[in-house]
């Protein structure tokens, strides 16, 4: 394929921001307080003598300043501003107003040890899920059997600051081709200095407070094979640079290649009588069609019991629309699945008050003209001790609200969730989490039961139900589903 | 959870040696309080630790279950210290870290970071009567042991394992907390605590907790090798072995940062 000056531009870009990026570490000036310049050396010694004795990290050095020499009283070294601002304040308090001034290191740190660890981990897990009606289209089967493994790569150095990372996956065994996939979860090298942060390479981002549904993660494409929960997500080239501020945390996010979401496949459930063809080319809004430079900003930021988080993306849509009906090899009609590009704002709100937790995901997406808000909000409470055992019990109750109503490409538009985790606390770390949603303008509701043990030391054992009930055609996105409840049974090894 | 930060540096603590005069003068309460802030005195200064700590469950049956968590502790100035602990065992929870901020009075912040969703959540920390990963270990009992979170008061002396020591009770000041009251036997020589007996909130005694094989680091800091735990209620008990103690490692303020739980590891 040939590279398009467009698309190479836009790569030069990107290498320009990662250099600038590594630039900035290394400037081997820091950042010092300056607390005076003096002529005479016994003068700077007494300051210096009584900086030392309140506490500070202080030293003494001689400059050459006009031609002539004299001796300058600094503290530090500071990594980062917020510490220079409250040893600014520490000084003037005491009487010694001090200005920031960058001055090289001298005293290198004594060699430490090598801080280089590496290590392999990872999951190994056989799943067997079983629907308990029998399928509508004559293609699909009962029960399917499959393993999926997951290996993780990790080597860090420089004290934990730079890391890389690589986490491939794949699924096998399954009577569905498409979920028999392969991903790169992550593929990530991470440079930590001071107030900045790098990432680049393929990873996951989460942004959500909620549990029902995540509304303001748009980084990641939903590998929706996976389960329907949404929350398996592929891995998303980008580049990340983040800042880090007395006034809260900034993350920007360049996104230069877009991932199609997974669909069911021909063999597979939990789809419509219209298998979402992804061997073939999707549409798109963007001309540059997958080579779309996405990007999203990101503001967050605690403040006491309460977090705070704004973003912005814009870009292509990670969720596509599924009216589009096409022609796949054998002639047979499919849906080609079209990506729309958006631009969403998306606010987090969470706050903490004693045993309760309140919670609040909203979005306002403007998409091919079209504004419209979509939100989650709700608390979790939990009773801890539950009849005087080590046992808490955790109530969710969670409100889902879109504009669109049922021309929501989701179930969820005007539904509240409840649910109950309950948690042993015991050696397994057993678990039960319930769930069940509710329609509340019409009469759909589903449910959700997972529960997970520990066996053993390396074993987990996890069941997972998915039903929905009193469906109604007018509700699509549910409808096309309501012959698909499931159980399924896990069995992981962990390493 | 809360960190076993000053945990031991913890509890309570002995009173320096007063005119006697001085102490016929005191009530039990003043005494141990006294006894408290001297312990308190003696267990600061430390900066910051390194350590690993390897947790062995065990229930009635015999049932075993192994935990390997690193954690790191930087002492604060005015404040509680702040901890940060990174979950290597069990394997299905590697990469789980956990990051608290804990205040003398104040209900501490506590963010965890869960690897598999990249999510960190806030976590509302007044559940600290819980069971720390399962274990017998409440969050509270390996949380950083602040004078201010309880009442003291001063029992007798009495000589545990042929050391002359203090016994002395201490009231968690925090509603929220799983016991009614502590009893702690500190040594005379040193002010190391050497076991300390749980009460449950309906005051039945719960849990006794042994500090085993005190080594000694830095000038003066006095730490167990090991920690043994036992329910007496369920018969359960879990087996803290501490290793590779450092202290003054260099950790600073940058490495408890919320931001940087996503690559703890």
């Amino acid at each position: 394929m040939l590279i398009k000056p467009s698309s190479l531009f836009k790569t030069v870009v990107v290498m320009a921001m990662f250099f600038c990026a590594i630039a900035v570490q290394a400037n081997n000036k820091v950042s010092y307080l300056q607390v005076g310049v003096f002529s005479d050396n016994a003068t700077a010694k007494n300051i210096l003598q009584l900086l030392k004795k309140s506490g500070f990290n202080a030293e003494q050095r001689t400059v050459e300043m006009i031609g002539r020499s004299a001796e300058v009283v600094l503290v530090g070294p500071y990594e980062r501003t917020s510490q220079i601002f409250y040893d600014q304040n520490r000084l003037g308090d005491i009487g010694w107003p001090a200005v920031v001034k960058r001055f090289p290191v001298l005293h290198k740190p004594k060699s430490k040890p090598s801080t280089f660890r590496a290590s392999t981990s990872g999951s190994l897990i056989a799943e067997l899920r079983g629907f308990t009606d029998d399928p509508l289209y004559s293609e699909q089967g009962r029960t399917t059997v499959s393993l999926a493994v997951q290996p993780e790569f990790y080597m860090s150095w420089n004290d934990r600051k730079s890391s890389l990372t690589f986490v491939p996956f794949i699924r096998v065994g399954d009577e569905d081709e498409e979920r028999n996939h392969a991903d790169v979860r992550e593929l990530m090298w991470i440079n930590a200095m001071a107030d900045w942060e790098l990432r680049l390479g393929i990873g996951k981002v989460f942004w959500g407070v909620a549990e029902s549904v995540h509304l303001v993660d748009v980084i990641n494409q939903v590998d929706l094979v996976e389960n329907l929960d949404i929350e398996d997500k592929l891995g998303q080239p980008m580049l990340n640079v983040s800042r880090f501020t007395d006034w809260g945390t900034w993350d920007l996010f360049v996104l230069p290649l877009f991932r199609e979401r997974t669909f069911p496949g021909v063999k597979g459930r939990l789809r419509g009588p219209l298998v979402v063809d992804t061997d073939q080319d999707a549409l798109y809004e963007s001309a540059k069609r997958d080579k779309n430079i996405d990007w999203a900003i990101r503001w967050s930021h605690y403040i006491g019991d309460w977090d705070i988080g704004l973003s912005h993306f814009s870009g292509t849509n990670r969720e596509p629309t599924l009216d589009n009906i096409g022609m796949n090899g054998l002639g047979q009609p499919v849906i080609i699945p079209n990506y729309n590009l958006m631009n969403q704002t998306g606010l987090t709100l969470q706050a903490i008050f004693g045993d309760w937790t309140w919670k609040l995901e909203a979005t306002s997406t403007r998409e091919k003209g079209q504004r419209y808000t979509e939100s989650v909000s709700g608390f979790e409470y939990t009773y801890v001790g539950l009849f005087d055992s080590s046992m808490d019990l955790g109530w969710l109750v969670e409100y889902i609200y879109d504009q669109r109503g049922k021309q929501a490409p989701t179930p969820f538009e005007d539904d509240v969730m409840l649910g109950l985790r309950w948690v042993f606390n015991d050696m397994q770390s057993s678990e039960v989490l319930m769930g069940a949603i509710y329609d509340l303008d019409g009469t759909a509701t589903s449910a959700i039961i997972e529960a997970s043990r520990r066996l053993g030391q390396s074993w987990k054992l996890a069941l997972e139900y998915r039903g929905s009930a009193g469906v109604e055609p007018t509700d699509p996105a549910a409808y096309l589903f309501r012959n698909d409840d499931y159980l399924q049974l896990e069995l992981g090894y962990f390493f | 959870m809360r960190m076993p930060n000053n945990f031991f540096v913890v509890s309570v603590l002995l009173m320096s040696f007063l005119a006697p005069q001085h102490v016929s003068a005191q009530t039990a309460e003043q005494r141990g309080l006294e006894i408290a802030q001297e312990a308190d005195k003696r267990g600061n200064g430390f900066n910051d630790f390194r350590a690993e700590m390897e947790m062995i469950l065990k229930n009635r049956q015999g049932d075993e279950s192994r935990r390997f968590i690193r954690v790191m502790g930087l002492e604060v100035d005015g404040d509680g210290d702040k901890g940060l602990s990174i979950f290597d065992e069990p394997a299905d929870v590697r990469g789980t870290a956990m990051l608290t901020y804990s205040h003398k009075v104040d209900t501490d912040d506590q963010w965890l970071y869960l690897p598999a969703l990249k999510r960190v959540k806030r976590i509302a920390s007044r559940n600290k009567s819980g069971p720390y990963m399962g274990s017998e270990f409440a969050y509270e009992d390996l949380g950083s042991q602040e004078v201010e979170k309880y009442t003291y008061k001063y029992l007798r002396d009495e000589v545990f394992q042929g050391m002359d020591s203090f016994v002395i009770e201490r009231d968690p000041v925090d509603k929220y907390s799983g016991y009614t009251r502590q009893v702690t036997w500190i040594d005379k020589a040193e002010y190391r605590p050497l076991k300390t007996d749980f009460y449950d909130r309906k005051n039945t005694l719960l849990k006794t907790l042994t500090f085993i094989g005190y080594k000694k680091y830095l000038e003066n800091h006095w730490r167990p090798s090991e920690m043994f735990m036992e329910n007496h209620q369920t018969g359960k008990t879990t087996r803290i072995i501490w290793k590779n103690y450092r202290f003054r490692t260099g950790l600073k303020d940058n490495d408890f940062q919320v931001n940087d739980l996503k690559r703890a590891r």
